[in-house]
């Protein structure tokens, strides 16, 4: 057992019961203390992405009880993947929120570290209950950073928001009930090996809770029927907790990599790749929808909502072809698009914030203050969200592209990515010019200056996809390796024989 | 007592459902409380119904599986938060919006939004 698996969850939720206590200290005391946490999750996480980089999976057994009787938490390359995903953005988030979107609520960083905590027990735990634990962890702290900010616009979002998930909750408890009824075992790596032993009239109970499964992750990623409240939700949402929350529809995309290739894989029998026939028509049809609902936004946070639902789209469609290639695809895109989405939610507040009343409408206004500074950040987020070269959106969606096999699913995933993808770009191009160039002369009461943390937070993580492109090779090699991991099942089952301390095994 | 079991957890989840598509807030969490219910109700089933029986391996033919009043019990400490959650939040919109529809006001019914537009002069 190594003790470093426990720290991604142990910092934040130190961190947060900390601040808990501390809601009257002053604020920069707060601040510190918060933005601390946070660099300290990310140097752990980066710690954990050394170790798993090795190939091997390391186990923490809670109270030293032999999986698959006690929880355990698993790190494998695609936990490590996602650790640093998520810490690399809190931590940018969270530095943005310290500009002045941290006050008015006295439990803000108490909220952003228990987010984080939540965040982190899901990509570690290999156990199927404890997942569900974690999405409510990560779910009750979203819903109150949901309705951070004051104002009464973030009501009736954050009710229909809070209500659908609650719901999305009680389905995953049937679905875990009924898996459970029959297998008697909720441990991933076990139910790896009991599900190909399914048989007769179990069959159809354990193919039900695996479809409800999948309505609830598709829940969480928002896929096409499910998908309506995001827009919303995240257009309202306060920019470094939008920011956030474009890791929230990936613990979605994550839980359908997991499940459904380590246990519903193609190793598992009658059960193999269960519902993935229905998923790939969905995700290209979420694709279709997000690019129409981009293209008659009409306030830039609402367009990079979209924008979130066209990414999921993107991701789930090669997972669901369920190629190796194409989850390798995926977790490449899956680091571009997260940062870049994120960063455009940042970018649209800077807008926000420099225009006056007219806000972050597409509409022509008063030419703002610092335009070249937030045009050129708009202008490269929107060029790799929409996948023009030379940025990283355009090699994850052309590796997305390679990894289809020639039949009639290429050409679909071709054709609507492609197509898709000009579009999107025609909605980023009509927002920025009207945003940036179509400007009116009046007069505007000038903004407050704009504070470093702010505008260095922001540019850091619209620059992290050029990063990404410096580092491709490396990072290319390492979601190769993810995906190989990922498929050879076996190795997964294999924690089963973890000795455990002072045990005989 | 299976038949029994099922027929309630099936009319809890039922009710649930149909208060949970109101358009009023009250209904909508006395439906989300019935589900969690009906959900509870259902995962303590997931073991297996029997009475009497000893929850230890080996010591009897049949055993009571422990492992789901566990689960139930998770279950349940957090439904409960989140309906003293969801309860806190209705309230909060009953106050911003002074309506305690949904979607914080009720959809305009043409007539009458014609009607007051004439109204009001606009």
């Amino acid at each position: 057992m190594n003790h470093w698996l426990i720290a991604p969850i142990a910092i934040p939720l130190l961190g947060g019961i900390l601040q808990t206590f501390m809601g009257y200290a002053p604020i920069s005391l707060r601040r510190t203390l918060a933005i601390t946490t946070s660099v300290l999750v990310l140097v752990a996480s980066i710690v954990l992405v050394g170790l798993a980089d090795d190939g091997s999976y390391r186990v923490y057994a809670f109270g030293n009880w032999q999986p698959p009787f006690g929880i355990v938490l698993v790190l494998d390359r695609l936990a490590a993947l996602m650790l640093v995903l998520t810490s690399v953005l809190a931590v940018f988030a969270h530095i943005f929120s310290i500009g002045g979107a941290d006050e008015g609520n006295r439990q803000f960083h108490t909220l952003f570290l228990f987010q984080i905590m939540g965040l982190n027990i899901a990509f570690l735990t290999g156990d199927l209950f404890n997942l569900f634990v974690a999405f409510e962890v990560l779910l009750i702290a979203s819903y109150s950073l949901l309705m951070h900010g004051g104002g009464t616009i973030r009501t009736v979002p954050g009710l229909h928001y809070v209500a659908l998930n609650l719901v999305g909750s009680a389905i995953f408890l049937i679905a875990v009930g009924m898996i459970y009824s029959v297998t008697g075992t909720l441990n991933m790596a076990d139910l790896a090996v009991k599900i190909p032993q399914v048989s007769g009239e179990n069959l159809a109970l354990v193919k039900a809770g695996a479809m409800l499964l999948l309505v609830v992750f598709g829940l969480k990623a928002a896929i096409l029927p499910l998908c309506f409240w995001l827009p919303k939700a995240y257009a309202k949402a306060t920019a470094p907790v939008a920011a956030l929350f474009a890791i929230m529809t990936k613990v979605g995309v994550y839980a359908i990599i997991r499940v459904y290739v380590l246990i519903f894989g193609e190793g598992a029998g009658e059960l193999a790749s269960v519902g993935m026939d229905w998923l790939f028509p969905l995700a290209l049809i979420t694709l279709s929808m997000g690019v129409i609902g981009a293209l008659g936004a009409n306030n830039l946070k609402t367009l990079i909502a979209w924008q979130v639902i066209i990414s999921v789209g993107t991701l789930l469609a090669p997972v669901a072809l369920g190629s190796e290639a194409g989850v390798s695809a995926a977790l490449f895109y899956l680091l571009s698009t997260t940062w870049t989405v994120a960063g455009l939610f940042l970018v649209a507040e800077l807008v926000a914030i420099q225009r006056g009343s007219a806000g972050d409408r597409i509409v022509t206004a008063p030419k703002m203050p610092h335009r070249t500074f937030i045009s050129v950040l708009f202008m490269i987020g929107a060029v790799s969200a929409a996948g023009l070269p030379p940025l990283s959106g355009f090699f994850g969606k052309v590796l997305i592209l390679k990894s289809a096999e020639p039949g009639p699913q290429m050409a679909w995933l071709w054709s609507v990515l492609l197509v898709g993808s000009f579009f999107t770009l025609i909605a980023y191009s009509r927002a920025g010019s009207i945003l940036f160039w179509r400007t009116i002369d009046g007069h505007i009461k000038p903004p407050e200056p704009m504070k470093n943390v702010v505008s260095v937070s922001t540019g850091a993580l619209i620059g992290l996809t050029v990063l990404i492109v410096a580092f491709a090779g490396p990072i290319n090699e390492y979601t190769v390796a993810t995906a190989a991991q990922l498929f050879d099942t076996s190795a997964y089952t294999q924690i089963l024989e973890t000795p455990m301390f002072g045990g005989k095994n | 007592m299976e038949l029994l079991f099922a027929l309630v957890i099936g009319t809890l989840t039922a009710s649930g459902v149909y208060l949970l598509l109101r358009a009023r807030t009250f209904p909508v969490v006395m439906g989300l409380t019935l589900l969690s219910y009906g959900v509870n109700l259902f995962l303590f089933a997931s073991g297996r119904l029997s009475t009497a029986q000893q929850p230890i391996l080996g010591t009897a033919e049949n055993y009571s599986d422990p492992l789901p009043q566990a689960l139930v019990l998770t279950a349940i400490v957090i439904g409960f938060a989140m309906t003293a959650f969801v309860v806190v939040l209705s309230l909060r919109n009953l106050a911003d919006n002074e309506d305690d529809h949904v979607d914080g006001c009720p959809p305009a019914h043409p007539a009458n939004s014609k009607q007051e537009q004439e109204e009001t002069g606009k």
